[in-house]
């Protein structure tokens, strides 16, 4: 659990940077093991990139393995803000184990950094001001697969996705954005991995286009199956079947599929290029969102840090609100709820040499918010 | 949505396809435990071993056919290694040890796999001479790789009633699962008996691994999901029966693949579409569930299993 | 070899020493966890009354901790938006009293157990395991699609609840609310083991057909001791779904039955504080093995493996000794 990055500080260091004397203190809890360990591993290693890019020595980060388990993630939490007694906390990725850690941490007067999960709640009506979401608000990525899907004319989509609450938020975003008539709407078992029943209903009920929503292995195992199946028609999905850890393990049965995300490796500007680059030559692979995400949040809170340090709650706040820093999306703005506002692209699964990557063909959402933003007072 | 006979058809091919890769699962599983008396949790990561044994030798040598053997031959060995090294000194204890002995297995098996494989799920396809859709008789578009794994687990099947009951390993089988002591006085040698029959589930499940592995996702606790249906299987079936494991295979994934796709509509006979949706989801999840629940009230023993 | 009640009481104390010293040294971590431990080892205590006692293996037991769970999870969560459970034929508010909370989750996983076991034991040996895990599944994929209480998301209980005369959210007092708790139990689970019933359902355990032609009908002595059993296990349940103030699906999972049955092997089965033992060694592993590596799972493994291997009867078995008869 305890994989303690320890860069000391040196008081030379620390005042020659402006900023406060004092170190910070970074509690990541994430997931490092099991199966959907890929997540959080791109996260931590985007993440620890950009802090160890920073110039700055003082920040401490202590990253802990939550193995998917809200209770272990509750603990781990509460060993961050009572033993540890971090600043500021991140890493989270699945959405349940969001819930069950940010309220309570928040309420304490810590600060969170999203570097994935996005649920509707902490959006909405749960909202806090010392909650920051760097990546998405949940319903985003969906939102603008059904933008696309009507932009380019689709008219009877069949839509499914896991019944458990993110992908019934899923279905609910695609169909805030899409304009078009439904042919089917399925939410299948969480966990299942034969579509077989699913795609015969698809061939059956006369669908112009498919919208699904399958993390991780299932994902995987439908696109598969789609694939061998012989139906034919359009696929899009939202970018987290088709991430970069994802397509090499489907293979061929991806290419040509739409999916939307906020960021992907050919965005034109001098950061992200940086990064594609610098993460390649560290880790050995192409980053997928996941890690253009942890490498966004670690650079948020160091802009935020040249200006204001946690122990002047209301200071840091407003430096992180400003959000002064360079993004691998380039330009990067909070909305009032402290949820991103950006451009959602659209892209498409390619073939690069002997890799599997993605290359955007569009923007799907201009400068999108999120539906719950009306619902936070805080 | 239209219930045409057609879709009818092609859930039922999907039920008993995706019962049949159970039966593989299930097959190995109710001999170990039929008998050896074991109750095999790592039964689940043998399934894992031998999918990631596929995707290497498929990702170096580009066969299938090389991968199939590679997933047999990996898992049927790591199966002789777990026999040997662990199983055999918990013949003689209870369940509860094999319990806990074979939960440490899974947890070995899952972070090792993790540890030399990484954490990103394994690319395995179907090979393209098996891939793609065929037109049945009645003018459905079925995936041929899944009428090849009926034939196979088919095959399967037959091919292990014809080892229990046409040759002498068969007997010996036959023989221990009515009476491990009895078959040890009359000179059988115990220990190879018990190697080579976890050999043969480990190999079953390995192939089963693999074969699905090309339509689903390579990744680490692949296995686990499996190893509770197949247990679920056997217990229908009742222990110690081959026969009994394909019923409950089939039945299973029949009321699976069947309730799955029914069970929400026939609610929404009378609830508005979004709470039908649920509800008939949720009580698919807990079909195969009701159904073993209701097996044992009727036959406490299962369907083809001993009577006490 | 020391005798196992000085092993009990040794164990028992240091329980109860470790969180004070850590309070003493401000270290509000270590009584978190080890009410983490106390809690797990309620719920194994339970367990074990099912299975030690009454040779019982349920690999559902994980259903009584949901229930527990949400027993409290529906209850605060109702009394803190201020929205009643029911409002016809009569109202029924929410609540974030302890007391309440645990008496209504000992009685619905009484009543669940009730069910459950008249269901279940008309079987026995690996189909009871089999059967008693299909109905915690149940449990766990209906828990995922109540999306009123959360769905997969589970529920957020934000305040911990209200115990008369103490302030709840200080750490050592959670604590010593939930060790009292865990000691009661212990007394009682021994009290049933030297009673009249504990050593009819002993005996029903070994040989079924004796106590028959005593005139006990060995069926409801396993159904009483299935339902203890679950009643204690819900109540830990409901203090687990305290101490992390969040109550979800993962309570209901086969994983969690597993886990409990764990604690049980582990420490050994059938002794009065095996399940304390296999918790607090389980807790203590969990917690210091994660940071060797990050695939801190093979140790865990290993070490589970080693004491199946070579500490038959579990760790109080190496430590105590086997067991020795009643008299």
């Amino acid at each position: 659990m305890k994989l303690k990055s320890l860069i000391l500080s040196t008081a030379l260091a620390a005042l020659a940077s402006g900023a406060s004397a004092e170190s910070i203190k970074v509690g990541m809890i994430t997931t490092l093991s099991g199966g959907g360990a890929g997540l959080g591993i791109d996260v931590r290693d985007g993440f620890m990139l950009a802090i160890g890019q920073s110039d700055r020595t003082d920040i401490e980060v202590v990253i802990e393995d939550d193995q998917r388990k809200p209770d272990v993630a509750v603990q781990l939490a509460d060993k961050m803000i009572q033993s540890e007694k971090v600043d500021v906390m991140t890493g989270i990725i699945w959405s349940n184990l969001a819930m069950a850690v940010i309220p309570s941490a928040t309420a304490q007067g810590k600060f969170y950094l999203s570097p994935n999960a996005g649920p509707s709640a902490l959006a909405g009506k749960a909202c806090h001001e010392n909650y920051f979401n760097v990546a998405w608000q949940n319903d985003n990525l969906h939102e603008a697969a059904g933008a696309y899907a009507s932009s380019v004319g689709y008219k009877n989509s069949f839509i499914l996705a896991p019944n458990y609450p993110a992908g019934q938020d899923a279905l609910t975003g695609y169909k805030r954005m899409y304009e078009g008539e439904l042919a089917g709407q399925i939410f299948t078992k969480l966990g299942q991995t034969d579509y077989a029943a699913e795609i015969a209903q698809i061939r059956a009920s006369g669908a112009d286009s498919v919208f699904f929503f399958l993390p991780g292995g299932m994902g995987i195992s439908f696109l598969k199956q789609y694939a061998d199946s012989g139906v034919d028609l359009p696929v899009v999905g939202p970018a987290f079947s088709f991430d970069q850890g994802i397509l090499q393990a489907v293979g061929d049965a991806a290419l040509g599929v739409i999916n939307t995300s906020q960021w992907n490796k050919d965005i034109d500007n001098a950061t992200n290029a940086a990064f594609v680059e610098t993460f390649q030559v560290e880790y050995g692979r192409l980053p997928s969102l996941y890690a253009s995400q942890g490498f966004d949040t670690a650079n948020l809170l160091i802009s935020a840090l040249e200006t204001a340090h946690p122990d002047d709650a209301d200071a840091f706040r407003a430096a992180l609100k400003a959000a002064n820093f360079d993004s691998t999306r380039g330009d990067f703005e909070f909305g009032p709820n402290h949820h991103p506002i950006q451009d959602i692209y659209a892209r498409e699964v390619i073939k690069e040499g002997d890799v599997y990557t993605n290359k955007i063909i569009g923007v799907a959402l201009e400068n999108r918010g999120d539906a719950y933003a009306a619902d936070c007072s805080f | 949505m239209l219930m045409s006979t057609i879709l009818i058809i092609e859930q039922i091919l999907n039920g008993l396809q995706s019962g049949i890769m159970l039966f593989l699962m299930a097959a190995g599983l109710t001999l170990i435990f039929g008998v050896m008396g074991l109750i095999n949790l790592a039964h689940g990561s043998l399934y894992m071993i031998g999918a990631f044994a596929a995707a290497a030798v498929a990702g170096l040598t580009g066969s299938f056919v090389l991968a199939l053997i590679a997933a047999m031959a990996a898992a049927a060995l790591a199966g002789v290694l777990v026999e040997m090294l662990v199983i055999r000194r918990l013949y003689a204890t209870d369940h509860l040890d094999q319990v806990l002995a074979t939960f440490a297995l899974i947890l070995i098996f899952s972070e090792g796999t993790r540890w030399a494989f990484g954490s990103f799920p394994l690319f395995l396809d179907i090979p393209d001479y098996l891939s793609g859709p065929v037109t049945l008789p009645c003018g459905i578009q079925y995936p041929f790789y899944r009428l090849v794994l009926i034939c196979v687990g088919l095959l399967v099947a037959v091919g292990l009633g014809l080892l229990i009951t046409q040759t002498r390993l068969g007997v010996q089988i036959r023989a221990g699962e009515n009476d491990r002591e009895m078959i040890a006085a009359l000179g059988v040698d115990i220990s190879k008996l018990y190697t080579l029959v976890f050999a043969l589930g480990a190999a079953l499940a390995g192939l089963a691994g693999a074969l699905v592995g090309a339509i689903q996702s390579v990744q680490v606790g692949m296995g686990e999901p499996v190893l509770i249906l197949a247990f679920v299987v056997i217990v229908i079936g009742g222990i110690g029966s081959i026969k009994g494991a394909l019923i409950g295979a089939l039945l299973v994934g029949l009321t699976d693949t069947l309730g799955g796709v029914f069970l929400p509509q026939l609610f929404k006979l009378f609830m508005e579409p979004s709470a039908a949706q649920t509800s008939g989801s949720a009580l698919a999840s807990m079909s195969i569930y009701i159904l073993m629940g209701a097996v044992l009230i009727w036959r406490p023993t299962g369907l083809f299993g001993a009577r006490t | 070899m020391i005798r196992e009640r000085y092993l009990n009481g040794l164990v028992l104390v240091l329980l109860f020493a470790v969180p004070l010293w850590a309070l003493s040294n401000d270290e509000p971590f270590t009584i978190t966890l080890a009410t983490r431990a106390v809690i797990f080892a309620l719920a194994a205590v339970g367990l074990n009354i099912a299975l030690g006692l009454g040779g019982l293996v349920s690999l559902g037991h994980a259903a009584f901790f949901g229930i527990g769970g949400y027993a409290m999870g529906i209850l605060a969560y109702h009394a803190q938006t201020y929205t009643p459970l029911m409002e016809f034929p009569f109202v029924i508010e929410g609540t974030k009293s302890m007391p309440v909370i645990w008496l209504v989750a000992m009685v619905t996983s009484g009543i669940a157990a009730l069910l459950i076991g008249l269901l279940s034991l008309r079987t026995t040996g690996v189909y009871f395991i089999m059967i008693t895990l299909a109905f915690g599944q149940m449990f766990y994929f209906f828990s995922i699609s109540w999306i009123a209480y959360g769905g997969e998301d589970g529920l957020s209980i934000y305040i911990r609840n209200d115990f008369p005369g103490l302030n709840t959210l200080v750490p050592i007092n959670f604590f010593a609310i939930c060790f009292a708790i865990l000691c009661l139990v212990l007394i009682i689970n021994g009290l049933i083991a030297r009673s009249p019933f504990g050593l009819a359902l002993n005996a029903a355990r070994q040989v079924p057909q004796r106590i028959q032609t005593v005139g006990l009908d060995p069926q409801r002595l396993k159904l009483v001791a299935f339902v203890i059993s679950g009643v204690v296990t819900g109540l830990a349940g409901a203090l687990f779904a305290d101490l992390n103030r969040f109550v979800s699906p993962t309570m209901f999972s086969w994983q969690m039955s597993g886990e409990i049955m764990i604690f049980i092997i582990l420490g050994g089965t059938a002794r009065l504080c095996g399940p304390v033992v296999g918790a607090v060694v389980f807790v203590m592993l969990e917690h210091f093995l994660g940071g060797l590596s990050e695939y801190w799972h093979i140790y865990l493994g290993t070490l589970l493996l080693l004491v199946v291997l070579f500490a038959r009867g579990g760790l109080v078995g190496l430590i105590a000794g086997r067991e020795v008869a009643h008299d």
